[in-house]
């Protein structure tokens, strides 16, 4: 254990002892996102439809699911047969999954019509798709865990699929146990990783700009937004999409 | 030091900006979708229907419990031909030459004659007619076991197929009405009818269930046992039929009553309904690897040619980005940046 120092460590992300690997990382965390990049107080001029609400819904219906899902969980897996608040928080939980997926798809139809991938932003699309084939069967393991009609005949059907895959040895759609593990902790912990990266990605590439028209327009005119952080020179890197 | 090239390629956005306040927005964002849910839940609440029982499926059903009961004992129920993960009664699934079914093994095994009725039957105690007609089933040799459960199992087959085709009911079955006991005239059954009533009486006074839970610990979360003994017969699919649940019937998406269930399974759902995986025996393997490809492309879209350049050629950006568009070719303020990603 080190001594204590003379004077307090200091806070500024390019200060401190280089060989720390606690400064290393926020160095590196600051570079890939200043505060005002990760935090930013105003938007480029062409984010100005309504599909990109659908994005921040999918958000807000995520943190819907959670929070029903946490009152839920609280009373048990059984609470919400017998009493009607329990039913209450049961049906806010059913509808905000119904909500999520449907802003979900909107959200990810649109960001497909923008080509939303460009600028090397591959890594924001493929962290969106993968939020959504995760969803699904977090939301599977919702259905299989409600011990009722639907959990019986949803987990005895499914399994096929699941054993015919070989993944039913060890994603047991006939174990309450199991899927209610994975209903309240795996699979939404997986979610909400997912999407954590997928906002850090969106918020280190920016909003894809605007496919370009038949002229180009001149770059670096003057940015005027109160968020105009530093930006790296252009430099060509490889693009997902072939050459046109 | 050579130098690095940066992660974000696309030029730099050099038009206008407005104040956009995003902690607002997502507070705002997640009262909206709050009370959307709240105003759906007062409006459509959920669908919660009481799950089945093998009590009550042995009391409304007797005929197809012991008809289920008697392919367990003699080994050609579903359950017990299934294979992995449950047994190595058969080969599982298979995709020309990918077996994942049989590679993975049996993780939950079932025996479905000793989990299903010789074990329950065991816990039975104060019946020495029962007792003694389970000693002599066990004591005899497999061949003889399985030739008294097929000739049991055999008019109970005939009974439930004339009853599902519509036709004259045989005499071989018997049920009593209001009392839940059933009467088979099965030759050479041995002690076989004497388990089966004894097992159905186990199951109308709720004690099957509890057996079949029962394992080396006190605390229980697997179903497993049951939930299969269940799927073998008819009570969980007669209700699921009569709520739209059935395969044929896109049931994989829906859910009881007339509620959303899950919508984002259509596709997966689709394949079901359409040759050659509707009449595969294999077809939960064949719609898995689909479903696993196409997710892959899903994933990978922006590396895919031709799908990646369809935004482009069909310009719903243009609607997207239309205040956009129209403020640069009018020369305002929304000019700047734009795409300038290599073509």
């Amino acid at each position: 254990m080190s001594a204590p120092a003379a004077t307090p460590p200091s806070g500024a992300a390019t200060e401190g002892d280089p060989r720390s690997w606690t400064v290393k990382l926020r160095r590196r965390a600051v570079a890939a996102l200043p505060p005002e990049k990760l935090l930013p107080d105003g938007q480029p001029t062409y984010v100005a439809s309504w599909i990109y609400v659908f994005g921040v819904a999918s958000i807000a219906s995520l943190i819907v699911v959670i929070a029903s899902g946490c009152i839920l969980t609280l009373k048990g897996p059984a609470w919400w047969h017998f009493t009607s608040v329990g039913h209450f928080f049961n049906s806010i939980h059913l509808w905000s999954v119904e909500l999520f997926f449907f802003v979900m798809v909107v959200h990810l139809w649109g960001k497909y019509w923008m080509a939303a991938w460009r600028g090397g932003r591959a890594r924001v699309w493929i962290t969106g798709a993968i939020v959504f084939l995760v969803a699904i069967p977090a939301a599977l393991t919702g259905y299989v865990s409600q011990q009722n009609f639907d959990a019986q005949w949803i987990s005895t059907q499914a399994k096929d699929a699941m054993n015919s895959v070989g993944i039913g040895a060890f994603f047991n759609l006939t174990n309450f146990g199991q899927m209610y593990s994975y209903h309240v902790l795996l699979l939404p912990v997986a979610v909400v990783v997912l999407v954590s990266a997928h906002v850090l990605l969106v918020r280190r590439h920016g909003v894809v700009p605007p496919i370009e028209l038949d002229k180009k327009l001149p770059a670096r005119a003057g940015g005027s937004g109160p968020a105009a952080a530093p930006e790296p020179p252009p430099e060509p890197s490889p693009s997902p999409e072939p050459t046109a | 030091m050579s130098p690095r090239r940066p992660r974000d390629d696309t030029r730099p956005w050099a038009g206008g900006y407005y104040p956009y306040d995003l902690v607002k927005e997502l507070c705002i964002a997640t009262g909206v979708i709050g009370l959307l849910a709240v105003l759906l839940t007062i409006l459509f609440s959920s669908p919660d229907d009481r799950p089945s029982t093998v009590a009550q499926w042995s009391r409304s059903l007797p005929v197809n419990f012991l008809a289920t009961a008697a392919k367990e004992l003699n080994g050609t129920s579903d359950t017990a031909e299934y294979g992995p993960p449950y047994n190595h009664n058969g080969e599982g699934q298979q995709a020309w030459i990918l077996k994942p079914q049989k590679w993975l093994g049996v993780s939950h095994p079932i025996d479905t004659a000793q989990a299903y009725v010789i074990e329950p039957l065991r816990t039975v105690t104060g019946d020495p007619t029962l007792a003694s007609a389970l000693a002599r089933y066990r004591a005899a040799p497999e061949q003889t076991k399985k030739a008294w459960a097929t000739a049991y199992a055999k008019p109970l087959e005939e009974y439930e197929a004339a009853k599902e085709e519509e036709k004259p009911l045989p005499r071989t079955v018997a049920e009593q009405r209001g009392t839940g006991r059933v009467i088979v005239t099965a030759p050479g059954s041995g002690p076989v009818p004497t388990m089966m009533e004894g097992l159905v009486s186990l199951a109308q006074s709720g004690g099957l269930e509890g057996s079949l839970l029962t394992s080396r610990q006190f605390f229980q979360t697997d179903y497993t046992k049951p939930l299969l003994l269940m799927a073998d017969g008819g009570l969980l699919e007669e209700r699921a039929q009569a709520q739209h649940l059935l395969g044929e019937q896109w049931g994989l998406m829906n859910e009881t009553g007339s509620y959303p269930g899950q919508p984002w399974l259509w596709l997966y759902a689709l394949w079901y309904q359409v040759e050659p995986f509707k009449a595969s025996e294999n077809a939960d393997i064949l719609v898995m690897l689909v479903m696993g490809v196409l997710s892959l492309a899903f994933i990978v879209v922006p590396f895919i040619p031709v799908i990646n350049r369809i935004p482009r050629w069909i310009p719903i950006y243009r609607l997207i980005w239309r205040e956009h568009y129209a403020a640069a070719a009018g020369g305002g303020g929304g000019g700047g940046g734009g795409d300038a990603s290599p073509r």
